[in-house]
């Protein structure tokens, strides 16, 4: 073990740049989010996940933020435990309408101000899932949404990319 | 002569299932089929409903085959009161197709919350005139039991499901599952799917496993065609395949130790996950490889320099992965938690014929790569790890040993790599089918065996299809052997199984 942790000091680490604050993506992202939310959420946030419905590949995209190439928490982004200590949820897949009252209930425990993110395809538009009689919809008609970030899955890039255009002030600067 | 060849010789054959045996029986050799599973002379591969009748697919003495039982009267005698595993096979019948298993010890509902306004959604679909009565859970009884609720929302970034815990102190007694949040009635979308948009679908069952379950429904209507996907195609799949069950089992590795709060074995095998979803998305254009494999081979060939980049891969993963081990192996701490805790019984994994890391870390011997086998796999050399502790050190050990192997299958896939067609075409082919041609696969994916079952319709689309997680047989294990572990002790198990919960809830 001590090779290991010695050898993680003397190695440049793997983390890589954040995405540039010009990038179209981030500039897009920001666009839809108001002034207002992201002078109040600062420069940290605590981000809460629920699977509503997803198959699991954007829990496993979600996953790979926290890992050593893209270390989210040095953003001031990390996941939480419980709804309770969240400023975000981050909601993936078409809700199932199994899953309906526990992430209306996930929403309802999550103390304002509050932004919710639905992440992929499936929470954006139910995905391959559309119309099922499983389904209540995307995510936006059951609790209200705030951002969109597409992809089956996302990639963690642009699941970051995403995340970062809720807080940075100079994004949305850009944009007004 | 074997049970299941007696059955088979004295049922009505069914000619419509081209590749593999269906066959309709009676009562009596479909009840016979169940007490020979429940005295261990076979292995149940699932159940499942269809328009008027149910099928059960078994596994005996090396041949495989589905037997067929008419349901005029939407009844049929129970296998799952002779034989607990298809218990939770048989509500779900229930729930979406309307068929009643009777006599049933479990009558409650499984996949139906009573929230779809509607009932069985693949038979009459009648709307729901009354909501269910509340779901009772089996407690425990005597002083001084309390019961700890847990989900759907976990505490992780993982998917939902309901534990009832009921502990005595720090011990747990009983855990109880509910599942089906996730259910999205992929069953009944696949009904009248084009070939094309049902792969997407089927890829999207569970998305960690989506090479497997794309190979699996592949495989299954090319069986109904009667066609072979071309060999280049096939040594692409199981690239694909390998590489998949790797990360998988980094991703797993890391997990169970970050579970026991070792973090700095987590850290490095996110690191070495990491490494193998970019080498996919360099070599395939996708990081989970989705929607690369579709019935008639594969739409994406290896990128020109993608053989190096997998060699590379291979490199650093045999510089990196030995300290790891050897890390996992030498930290008293972390063995701690892992040896002998939740330990599963061969017995358990041998009758519920449990499949992938749980069913070898219990002695189970199986591997549908092996058996039934299919391209390449034949051509390649390699072990299927074993281990009989069946505790979380076990299953974590198959994990380790099962990546070793996977990378040796690389290597032999890309010195072999045939050049060739990357697919046949199926649109020509699916029209020459027969109306009601049907196919069966099972393919190993990184959980276990994936049973895939298809009917086409004359047009060429899908009249059924039936897709079979491992996780149906690994979950009801999960109760098991929790049993007499404390509290704390869940989250390690739980992940050291890791189920599927999309991929079982469909």
């Amino acid at each position: 073990m001590r090779k290991l942790l010695l050898e993680s000091l003397i190695r440049r680490p793997l983390t890589e740049p954040a995405p540039s604050r010009d990038d179209p993506d981030l500039v897009a992202l920001a666009q839809g989010l108001r002034i207002a939310a992201r002078r109040r959420l600062g420069r940290s946030l605590a981000i809460r996940e629920v699977d509503a419905g997803s198959c699991n590949g954007c829990e496993l995209e979600i996953h790979a933020l926290n890992n050593a190439f893209y270390d989210i928490e040095r953003f001031g982004l990390r996941f939480v435990a419980s709804p309770r200590h969240a400023d975000v949820l981050l909601v993936t897949g078409p809700v199932a309408k199994n899953m309906r009252e526990a992430l209306e209930r996930t929403y309802a425990a999550t103390p304002d101000p509050k932004w919710v993110v639905a992440a992929g395809d499936c929470a954006a538009n139910c995905g391959v899932f559309a119309g099922s009689y499983a389904c209540v919809g995307p995510v936006a008609s059951v609790i209200p949404v705030d951002l969109t970030i597409p992809g089956c899955p996302p990639t963690p890039l642009s699941l970051l990319k995403g995340l970062l255009a809720l807080l940075d002030r100079r994004a949305v600067a850009a944009t007004n | 002569m074997t049970w299941l060849r007696q059955i088979i010789e004295q049922g009505r054959p069914l000619p419509a299932a081209r590749a593999h045996i269906r066959v309709l029986v009676e009562e009596a050799a479909w009840l016979k089929a169940g007490a020979q599973l429940a005295a261990n002379q076979g292995t149940l591969l699932s159940l499942w409903g269809d328009s008027d009748a149910v099928h059960v697919a078994v596994l005996a003495n090396a041949e495989t085959a589905i037997l067929t039982l008419a349901c005029p009267d939407r009844r049929f005698a129970s296998i799952g009161n002779l034989h607990p595993p298809a218990l939770r096979l048989e509500r779900a019948t229930r729930d979406l197709y309307g068929l009643d298993a009777e006599p049933s010890t479990d009558t409650r509902p499984w996949l139906d919350h009573g929230r779809w306004g509607l009932r069985h959604p693949l038979a009459a679909c009648e709307p729901a005139a009354d909501a269910l009565s509340p779901y009772a859970f089996d407690g425990a009884d005597g002083p001084p039991m309390h019961q700890i609720p847990v989900g759907p929302v976990h505490a992780g970034i993982i998917e939902p499901g309901h534990f009832r815990f009921t502990a005595n102190g720090e011990t747990v007694v009983r855990l109880e599952q509910r599942l089906g949040y996730v259910h999205k009635g992929i069953d009944r979308i696949l009904v009248g799917a084009t070939l094309e948009q049902a792969a997407k679908v089927a890829s999207r069952v569970s998305g960690d496993s989506t090479v497997a379950y794309a190979l699996a429904f592949a495989r299954a209507v090319e069986a109904a065609l009667g066609l072979e996907a071309p060999p280049r195609a096939a040594f692409l799949r199981a690239l694909m395949a390998e590489l998949e069950r790797i990360a998988n089992h980094f991703g797993d590795i890391g997990a169970i130790a970050n579970d026991a709060s070792f973090s700095l074995l987590y850290a490095h095998c996110g690191i070495l996950r990491e490494r193998v979803l970019r080498a996919a998305e360099h070599c395939f254009g996708h990081r989970l490889m989705m929607d690369r494999i579709i019935p008639g081979g594969v739409t994406t060939d290896l990128r020109p320099d993608g053989a190096a980049t997998l060699h590379a891969l291979i490199a650093t993963i045999r510089r990196h992965f030995p300290e790891l081990i050897e890390l996992y192996d030498g930290t008293a701490s972390l063995q701690n938690r892992t040896v002998s805790t939740g330990v599963l019984s061969p017995d358990l994994a041998m009758q519920y014929g449990a499949g992938g890391f749980v069913g070898r870390a219990s002695a189970r011997l199986f591997d549908a790569r092996k058996t039934p086998g299919y391209p390449p796999y034949s051509n390649l050399v390699f072990d299927v790890p074993v281990r009989r502790a069946g505790d979380v050190d076990a299953r974590v050990w198959v994990r380790i040993e099962e990546v070793q192997q996977s990378l040796s299958l690389i290597e032999q896939i890309l010195a072999k790599e045939p050049e060739g067609a990357l697919s046949l075409r199926t649109a020509g082919s699916a029209k020459a089918a027969d109306d009601g041609a049907e196919g069966l696969a099972l393919v190993e994916g990184f959980r276990g065996d994936i049973l895939a079952w298809v009917r086409l319709a004359a047009d060429g689309r899908l009249a059924r299809c039936h897709l079979r997680d491992p996780s149906w047989f690994q979950w009801p294990l999960l109760e098991a052997a929790i049993a007499g572990n404390i509290v704390a002790d869940f989250p390690l198990l739980n992940k050291s199984f890791n189920c599927s919960y999309s991929g079982h809830d469909l």
